[in-house]
């Protein structure tokens, strides 16, 4: 792979903090793979849930100044990890697309913008600017014999007007990822249900139904780890599984990891740089039983 | 059962107000409830989201903004999604929480407390302050143990950030806030 694939990259705030993980090991595995992501300078918050609560043109503008610094930096796509952000700034740009709301857009802004960026989710990039064979030719260390269901969120790819990403009832892209590094990914049916969102502070009872339903079905399809690509599904079904548990009476021991975590250990990226530590259910059991499963298969290969 | 005098509950002006903020075409709803089906906060709502479009058809201003599903709705897009006269109804939802907000309906305050903190720390820092944004929630609510449990599982992680991360670009983002203040005169 050639570092021509360089993006201006929009970290979102939760992965300065609470997703920090999620955008270390996205940071690792784009190295890895020779793909350049330049910073946003001075990024701002992009608004997410609570803006659009408020006023759609207020939530464009936020999102948009961050639009006009990638078109300032001369680039036309903005690659973000965290689903939230994406959608903000995929939203503002598909209503900008109105010049009357552009106007009544810019109107809030310092820096006008012009409209002309393209934002992408992490995962959008990987699977199809890199895409599955090449990626699957990186792989040091397979991910072979670890059970594991994909879990998309709500917004990755809904509404698909807006989204233009993969399919809106039945994405494929993170399960091909991790197929390609040889997981054994599970058919999750919930792959784009709500998690109860950012609900966890002021009701917390609609996370722990959701994400208990999510946790539940996940281990009703077998898998031993959920994968995951926004930060706050992941906040909610790992931070948050002892409040599932309590509120549903359940027993839930599920390890909950950003998608490009498991890249990174099958690319063989050092475990530092991708803060497997950082997530409170340890995935080190379901690794070590994913590892001691593949070794049996290839026992039991070379004996016949 | 509630009896409703048709000729006087429909307020016509609500029902184009919110068709024009929402850029919707309302009356394509011929209430199949594919959005109730698929919507997973039903089970909160006081109004499922169908009943909530059939209200602003048929022009019940009062009913439709006091309902606690506004703001209950986490803008997840299956209804969006799955509606077969490719209606936005989370657009529409959203925008009768804005008109609620603007005229003091507010039947979930705690939830509008949070989403008021969030955006009171990005205007005051550019950027969302985690740690600040749970702790002017709880200040502002008075709910001391909202998620006190979670501390003690966050802290050994080195996550949380226990200072805001400031931009240069900070009053830019105030500018947008003030900006939205003074076009809409609150």
């Amino acid at each position: 792979m050639s570092q021509a694939l360089t993006y201006a990259y929009y970290p979102g705030c939760s992965g300065l903090g609470t997703s920090r993980e999620y955008d270390q090991s996205t940071r690792a595995v784009c190295d890895a793979l020779g793909i350049g992501l330049a910073d946003i300078p001075d990024w701002s918050c992009c608004g997410s849930s609570p803006a659009h609560t408020v006023d759609h043109v207020l939530s464009a503008a936020l999102a948009a100044r961050n639009l006009a610094k990638v078109e300032a930096m001369g680039r036309d796509t903005a690659v973000t990890p965290c689903p939230s952000c994406l959608t903000n700034l995929r939203t503002a740009s598909h209503r900008m697309a109105d010049n009357a709301f552009r106007e009544r857009t810019n109107a809030l802004l310092d820096t006008p913008c012009r409209n002309t960026v393209t934002a992408k989710s992490v995962l959008q990039i990987l699977a199809e600017d890199v895409g599955l064979d090449a990626l699957a030719r990186k792989v040091v260390k397979p991910l072979a014999g670890l059970r594991v269901a994909a879990y998309y969120g709500c917004i990755m790819n809904r509404p698909p007007e807006v989204m233009r990403f993969d399919d809106h009832e039945n994405p494929m892209a993170m399960d091909g990822i991790l197929a390609a590094l040889g997981a054994d990914v599970r058919p999750f049916p919930l792959k784009v249900e709500c998690c109860g969102a950012s609900y966890g502070v002021a009701r917390r009872d609609i996370v722990a139904r959701l994400s208990g339903r999510l946790l539940a079905a996940a281990e009703d399809v077998g898998a031993e780890m959920v994968a995951t690509a926004c930060p706050l599904c992941q906040m909610n079904l790992d931070l948050r599984q002892g409040q599932i548990n309590s509120a549903g009476g359940t027993s839930h021991h599920m390890p909950v990891l950003y998608f490009t975590q498991l890249m990174g250990l099958a690319l063989g990226v050092p475990e530092e740089r991708l803060g497997l530590d950082k997530v409170c259910v340890s995935p080190r059991g379901a690794l070590r039983a994913a590892a001691e499963r593949a070794a049996a298969e290839t026992a039991k290969g070379s004996k016949a | 059962m509630e009896t409703i005098d048709m000729r006087k509950a429909y307020d016509p002006a609500f029902v184009a107000q919110v068709q024009a903020e929402s850029g919707q075409n309302l009356s394509l709803c011929y209430q199949c409830g594919n959005c109730t089906a698929g919507c997973p906060y039903t089970f909160v709502y006081d109004i499922p989201v169908s009943q909530m479009m059939r209200l602003v058809q048929t022009g019940r201003r009062e009913k439709a903004l006091s309902a606690r599903s506004l703001w209950l709705c986490a803008s997840c897009e299956s209804c969006t999604t799955r509606c077969p006269n490719e209606i936005d109804v989370a657009r529409v939802m959203d925008v009768m929480r804005h008109m609620a907000r603007r005229e003091g309906y507010v039947s979930e305050p705690a939830v509008k407390t949070f989403w008021d903190c969030f955006l009171d720390s990005m205007r005051r820092h550019g950027r969302v302050f985690e740690l600040g944004l749970v702790a002017a929630f709880v200040a502002r609510t008075g709910r001391f143990w909202t998620d006190m449990d979670l501390g003690p599982r966050m802290l050994p992680k080195g996550k949380l950030s226990f200072l805001p991360h400031g931009i240069q670009g900070k009053d830019e983002v105030r500018k947008i806030f003030e900006r939205f203040a003074a076009r809409s005169g609150s």
